[in-house]
Order: structure tokens, then C-alpha cells, then sequence
């Protein structure tokens, strides 16, 4: 159960920082702000590798693969999309 | 140093990464590299793992990356910035998938190993399912009311509530019996776990379907929270710190976001949530029955208009983007701009399809951001305005937010009637999204300019300039 206290810890501790960064995100950046903020929720494929990369057959596997192909989606598709529209954002 | 413990050290500076891209989107002009950094810290978290683990099979892994990483690319690539909510929407529904999918192949892994384990871990993955599974299906359905497939209008049936809370106590009942059947080593915790995944969809489903269109952004908003707290509950699965902090980060920016398009509607989240309310076609209440007569304007009146003002305000709003006309309207500011005319542009926080979406709109018609003002901070100067300019917007602008009697009252409102004159711009004298008549378009220093906003913009561009 510790290893789980400690979790807590973090997870608790890290959604108060994000609210401190995160209020002041000005409402312009508020859709960049939340595709690279989907982009950053692909970090679920680091636990995808780490379940596939102890799988070698069976159903484990096939999920495992899945959800690398969706998480991966999310990381390019997310850090992608954001510089693209960050990119319009010009003052001249 | 183990290879475990730089491995660690890699995640760490991830995270750390994490944090201070995020700290860059504080302002416009550091975002591009914020972003950056997060997508570095990703890259980073992503060797560390595939460096880090002993790797039983690599095809997988490596078909899994590229095929994602190619229709990621595709999508990015293509994707039109009117359609950002359809896509953002679709990711929140990715990712929670691949969390649901990670507790999944976990549970398989555990199970094949024949161990009994901790009720942490049966609680970790439980809730990485349900959570996923949730932000999945609820997601689809809200790209499908985005993209018109489900219909915009609340879908409601007699016992609903009912029906959604006997569902998410049948989850509750499920996966307390999974975690014991866990503890215990029992196999039969796989169909257990299947029912408890066919129930957690269907409660996506049923949780999405009753809100109207209109409340989209709110849902999107808050699917991309549960999108972050199922990363961080796949976290727990896998005890893995930066899951927990990246998912932490992410939970907490769709929670604030949620709760700031709560507020420019004036509505909680509860009342959004079951309220049933922001389809396309609500009946609005009917005015006093007088007389009530808008003034025309044509698109020569309004530029002489425009052109001799000394400050003038523009409102867009979903129309605008709708017709495609953002990059008519920059000409028509480009040419005031060449007159002399002070122009801003007055963004009301609803005034696209998401949080944001109109000046990432207004960003890509090459409008320069530090013309973009919020409603705080333009408020004060609608009485010291010469012309607003409203074009495509309705409720935002609507001062009927003002009579305590309405159904919008309360809701923060543009108060463009503050200023000398008012120009709308819009197809028709029709109601907006709220379903109310708009007093705004009868007042006397109202005019109104009618027609499809594409082509009275081209006129206005001609105009201006010969005015």
C-alpha cells in the first residue's frame, strides 16, 4: 500500500502545480492548450511499452499493441497539431 | 548508476519538461516553444521506456508506433482548424482508450502468470478501465453531435437519471468483485472484467447523450480531464511516476477549462451535465407581442459608417467561421487600419465551438493576437466605442443577459449596446443557440446588416476602401 501513498503524493502535489501553470494560460491559447494538453495524456504509451514490452503472445499483446497505436496517435497527432495553430500565432 | 535508476532519472526530467512547457503557454509568444519542449519531454520519456525494459517481442511495438504515428501525423497534417473540437474530441477518446488498454493487457499479464495480487493493484486497474473506457465511448459520441452524425438535440427517455445511476452502482458492485476475485488469483475475474467493460461504455454513451450541442465545448473540455486522470490511473497500474504527473497535469488544465466555459454560460457543470438543455432547436420565449422594427443597412452605409468611426470593435462569432469569411473580415480591418481607424478585436469566451477556437480561427487569417481581447478585458471600453461591428454572434451579445427574467440571465455578455452604434451582421433576424429573441437588434443605434457573411464581407472590402 505504500507504493500507492506515495502515488498519491505525486498525483495530488502534480494537479496543484498544473492548476498554478494553468490559470494564468491566457482564453487566446486556451485550444492550444488543450490539444497539447491531449498530446501530453499520450503519455499513457509509456505504460503501453512497458505491459507489451512483457507480453509476447495471446491477447495481452494485441491490447498492448493497440493501445501503443492509440497513444501513439495522440502524442504525434497532439504535439503536431499544436505547433501547427501556434505557429499562426503571429503579432505584427 | 542501474540502468533502472537513469531510466527514472530520464522520467523525472520529463516530467520536469512537462511542467515548463506548460508554464510556456502563458503567453503567445513563448507557447510555439512550450509545446516543443513537451513534445522533447515525450520523446525523452518514450527512449527511456523502450531503452529501459527488456523487450520480449519488438514487432508489435514497433507496428503499434509506426501505424499510429502515421495516422497522428495524417490527422495533424490535414485537419481543418474549424474542425479543432471534432479532432480534440477524437484524441480525448484515444487516449483514453489506450489507458483502459494498458489495465486490460495488465490484468491478461497477471492473470496468464496465475499470481494473486494486491488490492492497490485491483483497485489501479479497475479504475484505469473505467475511466478510459468512459472518456472512449463518451468521447465518440460527442465527436459524433460535433460532426452531426448523433443528433445535436439532447436525447433524453423516462428514467435516465435512473437508468445511469443504477449502471455506475452495477460498476461499482463489478469492480469491487474484480479486485477481491483478484486477490484471490480466481481466473473468472476475466469475464467479470469483460461485463465490467461493456457496462463502462454504455455508461459513456448514456452520460453524453442527453446534452445538447451547444454544451460540446463543456463535454470536450471535460473528456480531456478524464482523458489525464485515466493516464494517471494507468499510473498506479504500472507504478510509474511520470504517468501519474504528465495524467495529473492534463486532469487538472481540463478541469480549469471546464469550469471557465461553465461560467461564460452562466450554468454549472451539474446543470450542463443533466440539464438537458443547448440543442439546436429549442423554442425560445416569445417577446410582448409589440411592434418591433430592426434597421437595414447596406454594406455602402456600413463602410461610411466603419470608416469615419475612430475606434471600432469587432465581434466575431461562430458564424463568421461558419461562412469562412475571417479572412474578408482581416481585409475590411486591414483597410479601416489604412484610414486610421483604431480596430480590436472583442472575443467572447463561447464565441467558437471550444475554448479558444475563435482566435486560433482569427490566428490563421493572419490577425495579429494582441488585437484579440477577452471579455474582462474589453468590457469597460464598449462606452468609449465609436462602431461594434458583431458579425455571425448572437446570445454572446445579447443584453436580455441583463433582465433577471431570462433564461440567460446572468450569462457574462459582450455589452456592445454601450456603444455609439452597433452594426450586426447576419443572415437573418433568427435566435441563437439559447432560443431568444435579441433586443439588441431593435435598439435605435442598432443596424442591421443582412446577408450571408462571405459576400456582404467581400462588399464591405470593396467599400471601405472606396469610402
Amino acid at each position: 500500500m505504500s507504493e500507492m501513498l506515495v502515488g498519491i503524493y505525486v498525483f495530488v502535489l502534480a494537479s496543484l502545480a498544473g492548476r498554478e501553470v494553468i490559470t494564468k494560460v491566457p482564453p487566446t491559447l486556451h485550444t492550444p492548450l488543450m490539444s497539447g494538453a491531449n498530446a501530453i495524456s499520450g503519455i499513457s504509451i509509456v505504460g503501453a511499452l512497458v505491459v507489451s514490452a512483457q507480453v509476447d503472445s495471446g491477447l495481452a499483446q494485441w491490447l498492448g499493441g493497440l493501445a501503443i497505436a492509440l497513444a501513439m496517435v495522440n502524442v504525434v497527432g497532439g504535439f503536431m497539431v499544436t505547433d501547427r495553430m501556434l505557429e499562426m500565432f503571429k503579432k505584427h | 548508476m542501474t540502468l533502472s535508476t537513469a531510466v527514472e532519472i530520464s522520467y523525472l526530467f520529463s516530467s520536469v519538461l512537462f511542467v515548463i512547457g506548460l508554464k510556456r503557454l502563458q503567453s503567445p509568444a513563448t507557447a510555439r516553444r512550450g509545446n516543443q519542449l513537451a513534445a522533447l519531454a515525450m520523446f525523452i520519456a518514450i527512449c527511456a521506456t523502450l531503452l529501459g525494459n527488456q523487450i520480449a517481442e519488438w514487432n508489435t511495438i514497433l507496428i503499434g508506433i509506426a501505424v499510429g504515428g502515421i495516422i497522428g501525423y495524417w490527422a495533424a497534417k490535414t485537419v481543418q482548424m474549424t474542425e479543432m473540437p471534432e479532432l480534440v474530441g477524437i484524441f480525448n477518446g484515444f487516449g483514453g482508450a489506450a489507458s483502459a488498454l494498458v489495465a486490460g493487457a495488465e490484468l491478461l499479464r497477471l492473470q496468464s502468470l496465475n499470481v494473486t495480487s494486491p488490492l492497490g493493484e485491483g483497485l489501479s486497474i479497475v479504475l484505469s478501465c473505467l475511466i478510459g473506457t468512459v472518456t472512449f465511448s463518451g468521447s465518440f459520441v460527442a465527436f459524433g453531435k460535433l460532426k452531426g452524425i448523433v443528433s445535436g438535440n439532447p436525447i433524453t427517455f423516462p428514467l435516465q437519471k435512473t437508468l445511469n445511476a443504477g449502471l455506475f452502482i452495477g460498476l461499482l458492485v463489478l469492480g469491487g468483485a474484480i479486485m477481491g476475485l483478484f486477490q484471490l488469483g480466481d481466473l473468472t475475474t476475466l469475464n467479470t472484467f469483460y461485463i465490467f467493460t461493456i457496462a463502462a461504455l454504455s455508461l459513456g454513451i448514456l452520460l453524453v447523450i442527453p446534452i445538447g450541442g451547444a454544451d460540446m465545448p463543456v463535454v470536450i473540455s471535460l473528456l480531456n480531464s478524464y482523458s489525464g486522470l485515466a493516464a494517471s490511473a494507468a499510473g498506479f497500474v504500472i507504478s510509474s511516476n511520470v504517468l501519474i504527473i504528465s495524467g495529473a497535469l492534463v486532469g487538472a488544465s481540463g478541469l480549469i477549462l471546464t469550469l471557465i466555459m461553465c461560467k461564460a454560460m452562466n450554468r454549472s457543470l451539474t446543470n450542463v451535465a443533466f440539464g438537458a438543455f443547448g440543442g439546436e432547436s429549442i423554442i425560445g420565449t416569445q417577446g410582448d407581442g409589440s411592434e418591433k422594427i430592426a434597421r437595414p443597412v447596406d454594406a455602402e452605409g456600413a463602410a461610411m459608417i466603419l470608416a469615419y468611426a475612430q475606434s471600432v470593435v469587432v465581434v466575431p462569432g461562430y458564424g463568421l467561421a461558419v461562412a469562412q469569411a475571417q479572412h474578408e473580415l482581416r481585409k475590411v480591418v486591414d483597410n479601416l487600419e489604412e484610414k486610421g481607424v483604431d480596430v480590436k478585436y472583442a472575443i467572447h469566451p463561447v464565441a467558437g465551438r471550444m475554448p479558444g477556437h475563435m482566435n486560433v480561427l482569427l490566428a490563421e487569417a493572419d490577425v495579429s493576437y494582441d488585437k484579440l481581447f477577452d471579455l474582462d478585458e474589453i468590457n469597460d471600453d464598449f462606452d468609449r466605442t465609436d462602431v461594434v461591428l458583431v458579425v455571425g454572434a448572437n446570445d454572446v451579445v445579447n443584453p436580455e443577459a441583463h433582465n433577471p427574467q431570462s433564461v440567460i440571465a446572468g450569462m457574462p455578455i459582450l455589452d456592445v449596446d454601450k456603444a455609439k452604434s452597433v452594426i450586426v451582421m447576419k443572415r437573418s433576424l433568427s435566435t441563437g443557440f439559447a432560443g431568444i429573441d435579441n433586443p439588441l437588434f431593435y435598439m435605435d443605434h442598432t443596424l442591421m446588416l443582412f446577408g450571408d457573411a462571405k459576400e456582404t464581407m467581400n462588399d464591405l472590402v470593396r467599400e471601405v476602401r472606396e469610402a
